[in-house]
């Protein structure tokens, strides 16, 4: 076990150093970035003293190996647009994404686990249809144009909730349907089909054999086999919420990272996206990290493999 | 002695059991799915021919009308000689009166149009700068088309390489491309193609490249668990022992058997490719405009649905999900019917 915490520990750190590099790579491919703050009014001296002040003077590996120390210290650089070091304006714009973000992983869970298993259980029957109805329009609607049909009709139309924005309880209902419904959608199949394949094993027949009720014979010994696929899927899942969350808190203005990081690329402010994106990269290898030791511990085939 | 069988007739089927028999069928068969995709493989290739208005230019006085079925809106307006903005919800000038009531006179209540009927030259309505929405769908469909076929064909045989030599070598090989495919999950792709639009510019080539990025990984992957099971297959042994070079042993010995599954992974794959083009283009770093792309107009009529105009969002979205919609289901029946070791229990 500790062995296998150690590797996926290491693991995680060279994703994380090669994403830093790539973020890197791709900021200084992207142009100098004094065009961007200076103006034809600058001159000769102001672009020498800027490059300074950025560190653009030295040869780029020291460019980089600046970066990195700034970055393990938490310091991504000023950002342009705020005047006000990068890390600040990022801590105050995580919570919202954070908590947009586990309301839809939660979601995604009550909804697709116990929709799944009954869909397993009575399959062929209407519920069986509808569980298969709610994954196709879940895994085929663009998630945009959902957030925005739904926001036309139960904001607009019904008025039942705000439309856009942060202020009250209800606001994060749509943005967090929109962005739990995908998946909603694949834990539904994960599990209804993991669901069939250990309804049909042995244990289960001899259970039934026995006389358990079938209650006991669904919760008890069932799911629990059942619930291994949506876990290895709930990695990947809390990674890819991230990139929803770009899509969803543009379409609903919700004041959280994803908006953040779309407002300081339009406003080329690249220190400040930098720092969203690498914020980005350590909450998905932080989440996969956290599943992973889970997996193991759920899963002992994994941890003596 | 045989049993006489003289006045037995066989009953016609009855137009229930007809009914159910064409759902066996249809359950059968992908239909459905097979029929809506050429619908839009038609849509793309013809466009042109079939599309009835220009999709990148409309007359501003066309603008915002509802679908054909829509009976518009109507209130009851004054006649006045000047409409100051100020009330311009309450009143009406006389020549625009005079459009739906010729006999008006300043000072008259009337009623007029504060939204046109839909009329059947705009099927689907028109956008906010008078261009013909069914026109903007169907050629919007070329867009998705040549986007995932490029990044099918790229960014397939890029991944199906790599996926080729990861199983065969293995070791250090292998290992490398595992840590790759980490790191393409750990990386907000999306993020990346807008900052590569934003600095280059928007372009086809831009989303192509992002694209093919993206779905490489899933390619690798299953071709390298495919690898590592056919090459200690005998017919593989015995090709080396008879001295086929390695790419010969790939290519003519080890992909064949993998292409079964491509194919699912594929079409499943070119699903999620479209959804992803238009999310790119839904935040602005799509085709650049005006070339219609659906999700850039979904992004188009977005501000105007506060103010009841809810057609130029709906009906690209709807096509999107109609496509990918139609892609899963085949997807599955497709691997039901290839591979029945990918099947799900159904």
């Amino acid at each position: 076990m500790q062995k296998y915490l150690v590797r996926r520990f290491l693991l995680a750190l060279v994703t994380l150093v090669s994403v830093s590099l790539i973020i890197f790579i791709m900021s200084r491919v992207s142009g100098d970035p004094r065009h961007i703050y200076l103006d034809d009014y600058s001159t000769q001296e102001d672009w020498d003293r800027m490059g300074v002040v950025l560190g653009l003077d030295k040869p780029y590996y020291q460019q980089y190996g600046l970066f990195l120390k700034g970055a393990v210290r938490g310091d991504f650089g000023e950002s342009v647009r705020e005047g006000r070091p990068v890390l600040n304006v990022v801590l105050e714009r995580a919570p919202a994404t954070m908590q947009l973000g586990a309301v839809a992983f939660l979601l995604s869970l009550v909804v697709g686990v116990p929709l799944g298993i009954l869909s397993a259980v009575k399959r062929g029957t209407f519920l069986d249809t509808f569980g298969k109805f709610v994954a196709l329009i879940g895994q085929s609607a663009p998630g945009f144009w959902l957030g925005i049909m739904m926001m036309f009709f139960f904001a607009v139309k019904l008025g039942w909730v705000p439309p856009y924005g942060k202020q009250e309880w209800n606001s994060i209902i749509l943005p967090a349907v929109t962005l739990g419904w995908y998946y909603a959608a694949a834990n539904l199949r994960l599990v209804r089909s993991a669901m069939l394949d250990v309804m049909d094993s042995e244990y289960i027949k001899l259970a039934r054999a026995k006389g358990v009720n079938s209650r006991t014979i669904v919760l008890k010994h069932a799911f629990r086999n059942a619930l291994i696929p949506p876990l290895t899927f709930a990695g990947v899942t809390l990674g890819a919420l991230v990139t929803g969350s770009l899509v969803v808190e543009t379409v609903f203005a919700w004041p959280g990272l994803g908006r953040l990081a779309i407002e300081a690329l339009f406003a080329f402010d690249y220190p400040l996206l930098q720092g969203v994106v690498i914020t980005f990269t350590l909450m998905y290898i932080t989440a996969a990290f956290v599943v992973d030791v889970l997996y193991a511990y759920v899963d002992p085939r994994i941890r003596y493999a | 002695m045989a049993a006489d069988l003289r006045g037995i007739v066989i009953a016609p089927p009855t137009r229930r059991a007809r009914l159910s028999g064409v759902y066996r069928k249809l359950k059968r068969w992908p239909v459905v799915p097979v029929f809506l995709l050429g619908l839009v493989v038609f849509a793309g290739l013809f466009a042109p021919l079939i599309a009835p208005h220009d999709p990148e230019s409309g007359d501003l006085r066309e603008r915002n009308i509802p679908p054909a079925w829509s009976g518009g809106e109507q209130a009851i307006k004054t006649v006045v000689e000047r409409v100051t903005i100020n009330e311009r919800t309450t009143s009406v000038t006389l020549s625009d009166a005079r459009v739906s009531n010729p006999n008006a006179q300043i000072g008259d209540q009337v009623k007029v149009f504060t939204r046109p009927e839909g009329s059947t030259k705009f099927l689907l309505g028109t956008d906010h700068l008078g261009r013909d929405v069914l026109s903007r769908v169907i050629y919007g469909a070329r867009i998705s088309l040549l986007v995932s076929i490029i990044t099918l064909a790229v960014g397939g045989s890029l991944g199906i390489a790599i996926g080729l030599m990861a199983g065969w070598y293995g070791g250090v090989v292998d290992e490398f491309l595992m840590r790759l495919v980490d790191i393409k999950l750990a990386i907000p792709l999306i993020l990346i193609a807008l900052v590569l639009v934003i600095t280059l510019g928007q372009s086809l080539w831009i989303i192509v490249t992002v694209l093919c990025l993206f779905i490489w990984p899933r390619f690798a992957r299953q071709v390298r668990g495919e690898v590592l099971q056919l090459k200690h297959m005998d017919y593989v042994s015995l090709a080396k022992v008879s001295g086929a070079s390695t790419p010969r042993i790939l290519f003519i010995h080890i992909f064949p058997g993998t292409i079964n599954t491509l194919i699912v992974v594929a079409t499943l794959q070119v699903g999620i490719v479209i959804l992803l083009e238009s999310t790119l283009s839904f935040l602005g770093a799509g085709v650049p405009p005006p070339t219609p792309a659906w999700g850039s107009m979904v992004a188009d009529g977005r501000d105007k649905l506060a103010g009841g105009v809810w057609w130029i969002s709906t009906f690209p979205g709807v096509a999107i999900m109609i496509t990918v919609m139609s892609l899963n289901l085949f997807g599955d029946w497709l691997r039901d019917t290839l591979d029945p070791r990918l099947r799900q229990l159904e």
